[in-house]
């Protein structure tokens, strides 16, 4: 593709869909989603990188929505908080955030629960100083972090448990 | 805050890359990563005509050891480099350095070329470039040519990369037997830019210092060695003892300026006691 666009039909899969759509290249993925796919879990922060609220995953791993544009994507398999919901994968961590409050307005958590499944992905017995490095590129302004920590930490010690 | 207008092209070789930037010269921008470029276009910081996607590139992945060098593609992502066997066996100071790059997120995009093509002042993997002595690839339309990191960075977002020219990879010699790494940062979260960071590199061998390289970031325009301070070290024994009495050297290899946080001041102090814990570092 060596001509310059403006606009370019993209495919992708999102969420185990097959997607085709026309866009203009100057939007971004977590804008694709939220407006065009009428996925609104992902949520729009900073639009600069920093707060994490856009976290989706492509091909596998975690990305910030807002610095990738969608017709970036065109291709790849993208999840968003509303496939991993649906498919049941966030099942206990979503069960753990709300027996600890680790939420309290929610504009973070789908960014952070998001960040929670890669890290636990990589680091399958995290100390809480790594789920604190790991979840630092996700701004919470409620809960002082806490709370998440505690929500992870439990997640990965009940996932240790079954696995002995 | 959204990105401006661009017109978008998405190459698929070097060759085709390379006619684009010869065709749009200072009207295009390469879009690497896009983790330091997208937040410039949607602070409207840059503002391109053109952006050159070099993602779908395939020869700018991968990472290559020959005899003696590790050959590292301009697109190979800071996850990747954090996860590659070769990178821990061979850059043991890459792969210390991967986890003090932002966050998980942005480390499974960003990419070692567009880190040094960028040239960010607080980058991480600049600094461990000149520090390990490393060697970019620059493709142009009259072929590749290759600069040493020493004369690769030439200031703020400034590098020795010419209009139309794509940095393609970067080369990096093998830690040679009886050398030690060691990387610092200091930041005020996690993930931040550097308020000050130390990249180190050199001989330990017979316990004695020798062939330092000591990289600092964050305290210039640009990645810069301590060479007077790594002259004051050669020879010595590779003890703290030693580095403690070199410290004061830094104050003719560096002059900080204050920024939004700390003080001139502050921050010579800061380079100080982060060299201190580097270098006892390397010789633990």
């Amino acid at each position: 593709m060596n001509t310059l666009l403006e606009t370019v039909e993209i495919s992708l899969t999102v969420n185990g869909e097959r997607v085709k759509r026309m866009v203009p290249v100057r939007l971004n993925l977590a804008d694709f989603l939220r407006n065009e796919l009428e996925l609104t879990g992902t949520h729009v922060g900073c639009e600069h990188g920093v707060c994490g609220a856009c976290t989706v995953r492509v091909d596998g791993e975690i990305v910030r929505g807002c610095l990738l544009f969608a017709c970036q994507a065109d291709g790849c398999k993208v999840d968003t908080i509303e496939g991993l919901s649906d498919s049941r994968e966030l099942e206990e961590l979503q069960s753990a955030f709300v027996l600890t409050n680790a939420l309290q307005c929610g504009f973070c958590t789908p960014g952070v629960l998001m960040a929670a499944q890669a890290l636990l992905r990589d680091l399958p017995d995290p100390s809480r100083e790594q789920i604190r490095e790991y979840l630092s590129g996700n701004y919470c302004r409620c809960t002082g972090y806490q709370a998440i920590v505690d929500a992870i930490e439990a997640v990965a010690k009940a996932r240790a448990g079954r696995a002995k | 805050m959204k990105a401006p207008r661009f017109a978008y092209a998405r190459p698929a070789s070097v060759a085709e890359a390379l006619a684009l930037l010869d065709k749009h010269k200072d009207d295009a921008r390469v879009l690497a990563g896009g983790q330091s470029l997208v937040p410039m276009l949607n602070f409207r910081v840059a503002g391109p005509r053109v952006l050159v996607d070099i993602n779908r590139i395939a020869s700018l992945s991968g990472i290559k050891i020959t005899k003696n060098h590790v050959r590292v593609g301009a697109l190979v992502r800071h996850t990747e480099l954090g996860r590659s066997p070769d990178i821990a066996k061979h850059l043991p100071l890459v792969a210390t350095a991967i986890p003090h790059i932002a966050h998980p997120a942005i480390r499974n995009r960003g990419t070692l070329g567009g880190s040094c093509a960028l040239a960010d002042p607080a980058a991480e993997l600049p600094a461990c470039a000149l520090a390990l002595e490393a060697t970019f690839i620059a493709a142009g339309k009259r072929g590749e040519r290759r600069i040493a990191a020493q004369d690769f960075f030439k200031g703020l977002y400034a590098t020795a990369l010419k209009s139309g020219e794509l940095l393609v990879a970067v080369e990096f010699p093998f830690s040679k037997p009886g050398y030690a790494s060691a990387f610092g940062e200091l930041a005020r979260r996690h993930g931040d830019y550097a308020m000050v960071g130390v990249a180190a590199h050199g001989s330990t061998q017979g316990a004695k210092f020798s062939d330092l390289r000591v990289a600092f970031f964050g305290v210039g325009d640009r990645p810069q060695l301590a060479a007077h301070f790594a002259r004051a070290l050669e020879g010595q024994p590779a003890t703290a003892k030693s580095v403690d009495a070199a410290l004061p050297k830094l104050d003719s290899d560096l002059a900080p300026r204050a920024d939004l946080y700390s003080s001139a001041a502050t921050k010579l102090h800061l380079a100080k006691v982060l060299a201190g814990r580097v270098l006892k570092q390397l010789v633990s």
